[in-house]
């Protein structure tokens, strides 16, 4: 991203691959709320940054202005690659939505966390005799790549390949629409094997799951079925590889906190919940389609939204101290989710894959510290993409 | 009569999203559906002493959906 021009005024010309928002956007964030707190850039071809909670969720509740057809702010627009219900709006959302539910809630979710803590000691196995790793490349990222290809019923050993299809959509896609497209190409073509093979051989998986669920008696349609499937590989990956890198990166820059939570783990869900709200990964981005004002700022129709739950998750009028990362804040309306409609579906999941990963590293190698540069992705999900940890 | 203020909780079905704080928060007072959306369990009365993880609930739903009702 070297070869792009530097953003010269975050409020008016700002860009998030722009490599000082890559590496910290925090203090980029608290410019814009005190100075402009809806900024607008004319790169992207027009795109809005509301940096306050309140503007945040109301962008976020406001689907007749706002539109998730267009879910990721790229230089050009893409032709549509539907992901439903990520990419649907009301009424279409609701249908697609509620057949996602129900393999994610707490409960089913509670079934996978044997086979999450196996992994992440399996994971821990192969580099806890070396004295380092790199804990972004060989802990964080498996976890959640093993554990979704787990439940969608495919092989665990294609994980190299689900990265390569992540990072040509949500990365080199951005600047490179024909890379984001080139990827969704090829997954639907994987897809379509396997719903082919499960529709003959129905297993308990979820792409089985999804080629036979009704809703209100209809199945989905089979290009639903296969946007669906994309959708859970694409966000059940990236995302909580994310969230479990920055655990990491924290507790590796804060000792205090790691032996804190050696000591008195019950207050584990408490810190997870805190490090979603500081380090909450996922950007999103609408698309306005209707002309309309929020706080005196006018949104024009087909101009973008990035949707920074991040940025809402660190707005001091909402929480308080918000830059300070409490890992027993009590009250913590965090919307690192997201907000309305469009909470993640597999937030459970999430949470889950997090707190075993902080767990089991920590009983494992309970003291560790950052050995070397830290790099960190740009778009769309934040997180450590090399993450050097040293250990004894 | 020395009673002391006995509190209900109610989710807002039109606004809970299903982040499931409520439960994770104060499991005795809420249950989940199918589709992992919350309800009160119950009528929504605060048995004694839970009036903290009723006020916890409230104050960890990012959606603004449980609330509290003094009687």
């Amino acid at each position: 991203m070297s070869t792009r021009p530097p953003a010269t005024d975050w409020a008016t010309d700002f860009d998030h691959l722009d490599p000082r928002w890559i590496n910290d956007p925090f203090p980029i964030w608290e410019e814009m709320r005190e100075k402009c707190p809806i900024a607008h850039t004319d790169r992207f071809m027009g795109v809005y940054f509301p940096s306050r909670y309140e503007d945040v969720r109301a962008v976020a509740y406001d689907t007749e202005h706002f539109s998730s057809r267009r879910i990721i702010v790229r230089e050009t627009p893409p032709p549509r690659i539907p992901a439903p219900p990520i990419t649907s709006d009301p009424p279409e959302h609701r249908p697609a939505r509620m057949v996602l539910l129900p393999p994610f809630t707490p409960d089913q979710i509670k079934k996978l966390e044997p086979r999450a803590r196996a992994l992440a000691n399996e994971l821990i196995d192969k580099f806890v005799g070396r004295g380092k790793a790199d804990a972004a490349v060989e802990y964080a990222q498996e976890i959640p790549v093993r554990l979704i290809a787990h439940m969608l019923g495919l092989p665990e050993s294609d994980g190299d390949l689900y990265r390569r299809w992540i990072k040509m959509v949500l990365e080199d896609g951005i600047t490179n629409v024909a890379i984001a497209v080139q990827a969704a190409g090829e997954m639907q073509q994987y897809f379509s094997e396997y719903v082919q093979q499960r529709l003959k051989n129905p297993g308990d998986d979820l792409i089985s799951y999804l080629s036979s669920v009704e809703f209100k008696g209809q199945k989905l349609a089979p290009e639903n079925v296969i946007g669906s499937l994309r959708l859970l590989l694409i966000a059940g990956i990236d995302t909580t590889w994310s969230g479990i890198g920055s655990c990491i990166w924290h507790l590796a820059k804060h000792p205090a906190d790691r032996r804190r939570l050696a000591n008195e783990p019950e207050i584990m869900p408490l810190a997870i919940e805190e490090f979603l709200r500081a380090y909450a990964p996922v950007t999103m981005a609408r698309e306005v389609v209707k002309e309309t004002a929020i706080n005196g700022c006018t949104f024009k129709p087909g101009e973008m939204v990035l949707l920074s739950f991040p940025a809402a998750c660190r707005d001091p009028a909402m929480f308080p101290d918000a830059d300070k990362v409490i890992i027993d804040r009590k009250e913590n309306r965090h919307a690192a989710f997201g907000l309305g409609i469009h909470r993640c579906v597999g937030s459970n999941l999430a949470r889950m894959e997090m707190t075993v990963a902080v767990e089991e590293l920590l009983k494992r190698i309970p003291e560790f510290s950052l050995d070397g540069e830290v790099t960190w992705s740009e778009g769309t999900v934040r997180g450590p993409r090399k993450l050097p940890i040293t250990f004894n | 009569m020395a009673d002391a203020k006995r509190l209900r909780v109610r989710v807002d079905q039109d606004k809970c999203q299903g982040h499931n704080r409520c439960k994770a928060v104060a499991p005795e007072l809420f249950v989940l559906d199918e589709y992992g959306n919350a309800r009160e369990a119950g009528d929504g009365t605060v048995p004694v002493g839970m009036e903290d993880k009723a006020y916890l609930a409230k104050s960890n739903c990012p959606e603004f959906a449980v609330e509290i009702i003094e009687e």
